[in-house]
This record gives C-alpha cells, structure tokens and sequence, in this order.
C-alpha cells in the first residue's frame, strides 16, 4: 500500500514535469512561430462563435424588456429636447451644405482629390466583449471573412474610431480598441497638423481616455479641445477618422514633445454595433 | 475513460461559461474567473494528480480562447493553472469535501497568484510599473468577486463530482 502510494506520487511528479516542460515548449514556439492561421484556432472560433451570439440574444431580449417599461416622462422631455436641437442643427446643416458645394467647386477648380473619400462600410454586431479576463479590451463581432472581412480594417462606431481587426475567421472578428493597452495609432491634431501617436493604457479606461504623446509641437500650438484624428502616415489606419478630443496637454521634460491625454468620441463600455470600413490603407509594398 | 470523459465535458462548459455568461454578470467591468474557481475546487476534490491535469486542460483551452482574441502566448495560462491545480491538490488529504472554507481561501490564493503572474509578465515588463492600482483596480476585485462565485458555484461542483465518483466506482463494480 505505502509503496503503492510513493509510485503514484512519482509518476504525477513525472506528469507534472513533462507537462511544464510542453508549456515552456509551446510558449518559446508561440513567439517563434505566428499561429495566425492554424486550423485549431479557426476551429475553436466557428464553435464558440454562434454560442456567444446566441447568449448574447437572450441577454440582449431580457435587456431590451427592462428597457421598454423605462420612464415615460423622462423620454418626453428627452424629445423635446432633442426637438429643439433638431432646429439648431438644421440650420447649421444647411449653411454647412452651402459651405461644402462652395468647398468642393473651389477643389474642382484646383483639381484636387477629395479629401475624404467615401469608405464603403458594413456594420457588424458585437458579440463578446474581452477575452473575458480584465486585462484587456478587445472584443468579438459576428463577421468575418465570409463578409469580406481581412485583418487591419478600421472598425468605427458612430463617428469616431474603435480600433482594427487583428484576426478574422470565417464568421468572426476580433478587434482590437484602441484603448486597449496594447494599442498604438499614429494620429494628428487637426488644428496644427502636428502628428502624434495615441496609446491605449489600461489605468486610464475607465475615465474613457486614452494617452498623447510623442506630439512635436514646438510653440505649444496644441490646446484642450484640439479635434484629434488618425493621420496620413499611419501604415494600418485611414487617413482622418475623429479619435477625440484633447483633454490635458503638457510639455514633457525633454522640452522637445508634448504629451497629455485625449477623452475619445466612442463610448467603449457600451457598445453594441460598429462599422466596418472595407478598404485598407494603401501601402507601399 | 468516462470519468475523464465527463470531466472534459465539464471544462468545456465551464469555459463556454467564463466566455458568454462572466462577461454578462460583470460589475465595474471586473469579470470573476470561473475557471480558477473550477480547478482549485476539483483539485482539492480529487487530488495532485486529477488537479494538475484539469489545470492543464482548463489553461491549455483559455489560452486557445485567447488566441481566437489576439493575444498569441499558447501554453502561459496552462502553465500556472496546471500549478494551481497541483498545489491545491497537496490539500486533498486534509480536507473534507463540504467544508466551503477550504476551497474558498484557495481560490482567493490562486486567483491573487494567476493576476500577479500575469501584471507581471505581461504588464510590468512593458514598463507599466503603477502596481498598487492594477492591484486595487483588478487584481483584488476579480478576487473577491471569483471568491463569491465560488462561494455560490462550490456546491454545485461537489454535486458533479460525487455523482462522476459514484458512476466510476458502479461501472467497476459492475466489471467485477
């Protein structure tokens, strides 16, 4: 009996031994080589994809009930606000139009590109939001390569920026957001045209900010409220899409730069749908 | 055969579980760990052995959830939960099956480890060196509320397991 027990207490010993040794293997060979496109992970993401939707309809249903019985009242004097601005807008709108025609026929007349050509989009529905740890922010939608789908196509929501595909499957995406703290986007102050990189950091997510820096801005032109948006010369990122706006700016203490921090346009704790834009950055190959 | 079987069975749906419903019972955006929760209590339920390997399997299909995520360390998360499940089943002798104590003090001690082992490696090692507030902000949070999850959960995973034990030891009774 007692000889029975050291044997067994050996060998789940030896187990443990060997198994360490296959996860230090599969960890040096997970940064060698790119698992990007094997099988084992398409595979995992076609079954845990109509699950997740799934779940998430139900959630979605109970949801929506809770909404329906919200209180009346509020949403009356919520129309009627937004009735008012409604007014206010379509005045600025018009006059807007007015500016854009004159705009556009003074670009014709110089020949110049458009400047903001229209991205073909499609929307797409989130379906799980984190890996379901706290670490990070990246989420899941429910399109993939199926509808046209590729890695490095910008996601938006409303009007400004989410973040970018970093892996599709057949009928699925993953996007990675930009306030994830992985995350880095080459942006530029509209304002001064000066161009800076936005970094995701992980103790500023839930002030919905996200950090400036490396911005070259020499005569500290750059001031709070500056429209930031993505930059020409991103590799991945469309030229021009709204990130935010600067919250805090400073100098740094090597006098050259200028950092601070950027509350985004998109409400990252809650979002539902997303839009997909389908062409990709043009790259020098 | 069908003990393992059954088991692996149980982690998947643990981990279908951790993917959809964790994510939907979030409070402050800190999503508690079931499959910490399910490891430590089946390691102390059924020893060194079972434990390090439901670990294993556990981290090894977490991190291939994570891979569908992006983020492409296969074999970090099996790594510390295969330990996770060996240590807590060190206690397998000196525990009785439903004392809830037990489970629940392991679950915060594992939890607290797997957070510090991954601010460590994957945060502190980029330079992201403000310890105290990923500490306050997640690491102790997700602890607590993995804790109450499995204050809830534990009994439920005693009921797998008896009924598991009960069908293995038929079937070899049956055989004999």
């Amino acid at each position: 009996m007692k000889k029975n027990t050291i044997e067994e207490h050996t060998k789940s010993k030896l187990i443990l031994f060997f198994l360490s040794l296959f996860c230090g293997i599969m960890i040096i060979a997970s940064f060698a080589l790119e698992f990007t496109n094997s099988p084992l992970k398409d595979a995992v993401g076609v079954v845990l994809t109509p699950i997740q939707s799934g779940i998430n309809q139900v959630g979605g249903w109970f949801s929506g009930k809770m909404d329906y019985f919200e209180d009346n009242l509020k949403l009356v004097a919520q129309n009627e606000e937004l009735k008012s601005q409604v007014d206010q807008l379509t005045v600025e709108n018009t006059q807007l139009l007015q500016d854009k025609d004159e705009l556009n026929s003074l670009r014709d007349l110089y020949e110049l590109d458009h400047k903001y050509e229209t991205y073909e989009k499609v929307g797409a529905r989130v379906i799980s939001k984190d890996d379901s740890s706290n670490w990070f922010s990246t989420f899941t939608i429910d399109k993939g390569t199926n509808d046209g789908l590729a890695v490095d196509m910008n996601v938006m929501s409303g009007a400004g920026l989410v973040g970018i595909i970093t892996d599709v499957g057949p009928n699925w995406a993953t996007v990675r957001s930009i306030i994830d703290d992985y995350s880095n986007v080459s942006a530029q102050i509209t304002e001064t045209e000066d161009t800076c990189i936005i970094a995701g950091d992980l103790s500023l997510t839930d002030e919905g900010t996200v950090r400036l820096v490396k911005l070259n801005d020499p005569n500290s032109k750059a001031k709070v409220g500056d429209t930031v948006v993505t930059s020409q010369i991103s590799d991945i990122f469309l030229p021009g899409i709204l990130i935010g706006y600067i919250s805090e700016i400073g100098v740094d203490s090597n006098n050259l730069t200028s950092s601070g921090l950027v509350s985004t346009v998109v409400d990252f704790k809650d979002i539902k749908e997303v839009l997909v834009i389908k062409n990709l950055k043009q790259k020098a190959e | 055969m069908r003990t393992k079987v059954s088991l692996f069975f149980l982690i998947v749906i643990c981990l279908i579980l951790q993917c959809t419903l964790m994510p939907a019972i979030s409070i402050a955006s800190v999503t508690p760990n079931l499959m910490i929760s399910f490891t430590v209590s089946f390691g102390l339920m059924r020893g060194k052995k079972s434990g390090m390997l439901i670990g294993f399997f556990s981290g090894l299909l977490m991190d291939m959830m994570c891979m569908v995520l992006g983020y492409y360390v296969v074999g970090f998360r099996a790594f510390i939960y295969m330990y996770i499940g060996y240590l807590c089943g060190y206690c397998y002798q000196i525990f009785y099956d439903d004392d809830v104590k037990m489970p629940v003090l392991l679950t915060a001690a594992g939890d607290l480890i797997y957070g510090l082992v991954v601010y460590t490696l994957q945060f502190l090692l980029r330079g992201r060196v403000d310890f105290f507030f990923y500490l306050k902000r997640i690491i102790i949070p997700e602890m607590i509320y993995t804790v109450l999850v499995t204050l809830v959960l534990y009994r439920v995973f005693l009921f797998l397991n008896n009924k598991i034990e009960k069908t293995a030891k038929r079937s070899v009774d049956s055989f004999v």
